[in-house]
């Protein structure tokens, strides 16, 4: 199983660093939208809840550009088959997805969560950054494995760039509600506390059934 | 082995294949014949457990599909009309990957590369490579298991004589394998065959030994 995940996360990276058709425009989605709030709402620093609420909200909008794309390439040029006509675990694919789209987030909020310290964010990100750790993490997790899911469910459909977010967004809406509550409190400008730990153990227990739900079903998808 | 008892397979309402019953021995070549939409490629795509029967038996390799497909994925080469290949990568990369998912040495991604003539272009991206040597590839990525059961979709597609010429022992009756073989040349699919299997409509019109089967019978499928 490692093996087959070993390689089908290789190809995937390779994939994407040949093409760049995910990462870049997740990174550069963000930074759009942060210079958007910075405009729309008129104010040139945000904090506390608002603040937490942007940067969640954007985080969610950008990944779902790399989930719309997670399965296209095996779609379009027959690397489901090549991977279903293989002697292998079912579930090794689940995993590398997984893990691929976990990569392209953590490449994203390299990029987003400075963005967002500079263009928008009214209390140092320096203060906030060790407790936004948790969040991110376990944000990415739910996101990596909800997406994985929804991407594998859509992209065998006609209509799989309408699809994707739709049954995305409501199972993702859990996980901004739980990231923005756990990281409100980091991003307040006087006294800021550390994560709220009842939304951290939220988010915990979502990923932790989530992610047994898309090892349930996983195999079921791949199926004719 | 292969047995097909009454197979049928629907898409929706359609039935691409309606009471397909055929029995083909180890080691023997069966050629498809059929215009287009007669159901040959979902023929293939059930034999290779990509697609499921919707009713009738369908025996594999001596296994029982579906119930059994996980135990012959593995033993069988498929090479159809995508080259399940990936455009971004090179020919020894998207190798190396097949090789990883069937646990084959790396060893044998170069002898493949070998066999189909394609090492002097084995580092480019095959979005780069002409059709035929892209076909070239796909035949050894469907070789590289050393699969008991080749499944080929009109195989010689966009491959020059001398191409074809190159794969022969990879693919050809001289392999050894047990072949399903889909195509559109009476003259050389009827040299090939053991057997032939004419379909129209998802139907077997014909299911005869090769020898009893005249290049006229294979035209009137067509008209």
């Amino acid at each position: 199983m490692r093996r087959t995940v070993g390689a089908l996360v290789r190809k995937e990276l390779l994939v994407e660093l040949r093409t760049l058709e995910s990462v870049p425009g997740m990174a550069l989605f963000a930074v759009t939208t942060f210079v958007v709030f910075h405009f729309a709402l008129n104010q040139n620093t945000v904090s506390g809840q608002e603040a937490a609420g942007i940067l969640w909200v954007t985080l969610l909008f950008a990944a779902m550009l790399g989930v719309n794309r997670l399965f296209v390439a095996d779609a379009d040029q027959g690397g489901f088959d090549g991977f279903l006509l293989a002697p292998v675990d079912r579930t090794a694919l689940l995993l590398a997805k997984a893990l691929a789209l976990l990569c392209y987030l953590l490449v994203l909020e390299l990029v987003a969560v400075p963005a967002f310290g500079l263009l928008l964010l009214g209390p140092p990100l320096g203060q906030a950054l060790p407790g936004l750790l948790a969040p991110l993490a376990l944000g990415d997790l739910g996101v990596a494995a909800i997406g994985t899911l929804v991407a594998a469910l859509a992209v065998r459909t006609r209509a799989r760039d309408l699809l994707g977010p739709l049954l995305a967004l409501p199972l993702l809406v859990p996980i901004v509600i739980g990231c923005a509550r756990a990281s409100a409190p980091l991003l307040v400008s006087a006294h800021p506390g550390g994560p709220a730990l009842r939304w951290i153990a939220t988010l915990a227990l979502y990923d932790l059934v989530f992610g047994l739900i898309a090892y349930a079903v996983f195999d079921f998808l791949l199926e004719d | 082995m292969i047995e097909l008892d009454r197979l049928v397979r629907r898409y929706g309402e359609r039935e691409a294949l309606s009471d397909v019953s055929l029995s083909l021995p180890t080691g023997k070549t069966v050629v498809v014949f059929g215009p287009n939409g007669a159901g040959k490629t979902t023929l293939l795509r059930v034999l290779a457990t990509l697609l499921r029967p919707h009713s009738g038996a369908v025996t594999v390799l001596d296994r029982q599909l579906p119930d059994e497909a996980w135990r012959v994925r593995g033993r069988i080469g498929l090479l159809g009309h995508e080259p399940l290949l990936y455009r971004e990568l090179t020919p020894r990369e998207n190798l190396r990957y097949h090789a990883r998912l069937h646990d084959v040495p790396q060893e044998r991604v170069q002898e493949r590369l070998q066999a189909v003539s394609m090492t002097n272009r084995a580092d480019e991206p095959l979005r780069t490579l002409s059709r035929g040597m892209v076909q070239r590839v796909a035949v050894a990525r469907a070789t590289l298991h050393d699969p008991e059961l080749l499944l080929l979709d009109e195989p010689y597609a966009n491959l020059d004589p001398a191409a074809i010429d190159l794969v022969m022992p990879l693919i050809g009756a001289e392999s050894g394998r047990t072949r399903v073989v889909s195509s559109h040349d009476p003259s050389r699919g009827l040299a090939e065959a053991d057997l032939v299997l004419g379909l129209r409509a998802g139907r077997a019109v014909i299911v005869k030994a090769a020898p009893d089967v005249g290049p006229e019978e294979i035209a009137e499928l067509y008209r």
